[in-house]
């Protein structure tokens, strides 16, 4: 039960994106089409579940036990940067069809704010492990979700007549705000 | 003279959540209050100063091909000096920021200004340039949380300028982010091209 409110928090009710403001850069960067927005979506589930267990396992063997919690920022973010580099490599010997569509996402991904900030999260929540992937698979969804709509939205908006000082990001920037006014309407039911 | 204008060119001409839109989300994610993104704003300062110092100065001895990590490894020292110099003297700011002061590590102005800026030039050009961008990002962080206080609670830097009852609270929470912030932008698209 309690992975399940987990769950519909994480997605709907605190949204990373919408909510908490994490991953800001691809939320705006990639959401001009559906397809590129699922394939992002995609590969940050991939990486953020696998690095939310690295750290997580880092933490609490090696910096809890020798005291070492001041080192966690450093830590974390080159274990992410090194773990993105490894999936790619990875990737591109067992499924070149999977690196293929995830590609071009995966370097991104090292700058993406909720990669780190999950990571941290979860620890300052004092998560056991199964709920720490249960929430970063929670998360990575959350972020699919409202990458995948905004991107919808983005392809209508495209064809749209638009007042000139208003093209581009600040049409995308107001809409994300409505957006964010739909998924405040989740508050509560957790 | 040529200081003051790497200065400007920071300020203005490259401003860093207007113009470039980079680091969006502390830009987003912690101007609740005008004081507040102030506060982010000197913190994201100090770490540029810092690392573009240290990043120009080092920049013949890091091989080229490590290049990336090292410099992330420079920006994440002073990130962690910041985090426990708040944590230690301003424990009430520290706690309203939370996680975003960690995650100035990942925030693509710093990165980008050591890749852009601190790795091509000497050291004092470097200093300035973390300190223009970084008073762009900080004007920026001040401008947009001072808006949403004024419209959400009335108020501006905790002094009340309107009566609370006509603020809307929609400006403190999440959507008011992003609204401001897209008609700012806005605002400074038109104002530039005049």
């Amino acid at each position: 039960m309690e992975y399940i409110l987990i769950f519909i928090a994480a997605v709907f009710v605190n949204n990373v994106v919408l909510a908490q403001f994490l991953g800001i850069c691809p939320f705006l960067g990639v959401s001009k089409k559906v397809e590129t927005a699922a394939g992002m979506g995609a590969a940050v589930t991939f990486v953020l579940t696998i690095s939310t267990i690295v750290t997580y396992l880092v933490q609490k063997f090696i910096l809890d036990p020798f005291g070492l919690g001041f080192m966690q920022t450093i830590c974390f973010i080159l274990i992410i940067a090194a773990l993105v580099q490894m999936v790619e490599i990875i990737l591109k010997k067992i499924s070149p069809s999977l690196y293929q569509a995830l590609g071009v996402f995966l370097p991104l991904i090292t700058t993406n704010c909720c990669i780190l900030g999950v990571a941290i999260l979860v620890i300052q929540k004092n998560y056991n492990l199964l709920e720490s992937v249960v929430y970063a698979i929670s998360t990575a969804i959350g972020f699919a979700l409202a990458l995948i709509i905004f991107a919808g939205i983005r392809e209508q908006i495209a064809m749209t007549n638009i007042p000139k000082g208003m093209q581009g990001t600040p049409i995308a920037l107001i809409t994300a705000g409505l957006l964010a006014m739909a998924f405040m309407g989740f508050s509560g039911i957790v | 003279m040529n200081n003051l204008k790497v200065i400007l060119n920071g300020l203005i001409k490259e401003n860093p959540t207007f113009v470039l839109l980079l680091g969006m989300c502390p830009t987003l994610g912690t101007t609740s209050s005008a004081l507040n993104g102030m506060s982010m704003g000197l913190a994201t300062t100090f770490v540029l100063i810092c690392s573009n110092v240290a990043i120009s100065s080092l920049k013949n001895i890091i091989p080229d091909m490590v290049r990336i990590p090292a410099y992330i490894v420079v920006i994440a020292t002073f990130v962690t000096v910041v985090q426990m110099c708040m944590e230690a003297y301003v424990p009430a700011l520290y706690a309203s920021l939370g996680l975003f002061i960690p995650l100035i590590v990942v925030n693509c102005i710093v990165l980008g200004r050591a890749e852009a800026f601190a790795a091509k030039n000497k050291i004092i050009p470097s200093l300035f340039d973390g300190l223009g961008i970084g008073l762009g990002f900080t004007v920026a962080l001040t401008l947009l949380g001072a808006v949403r206080e004024l419209l959400g609670t009335g108020k501006l830097f905790s002094i009340g300028l309107i009566p609370e009852e006509y603020g809307s609270l929609i400006f403190v929470l999440a959507p008011g982010a992003f609204i401001v912030l897209g008609y700012l932008i806005a605002i400074v698209n038109k104002i530039r091209k005049v």
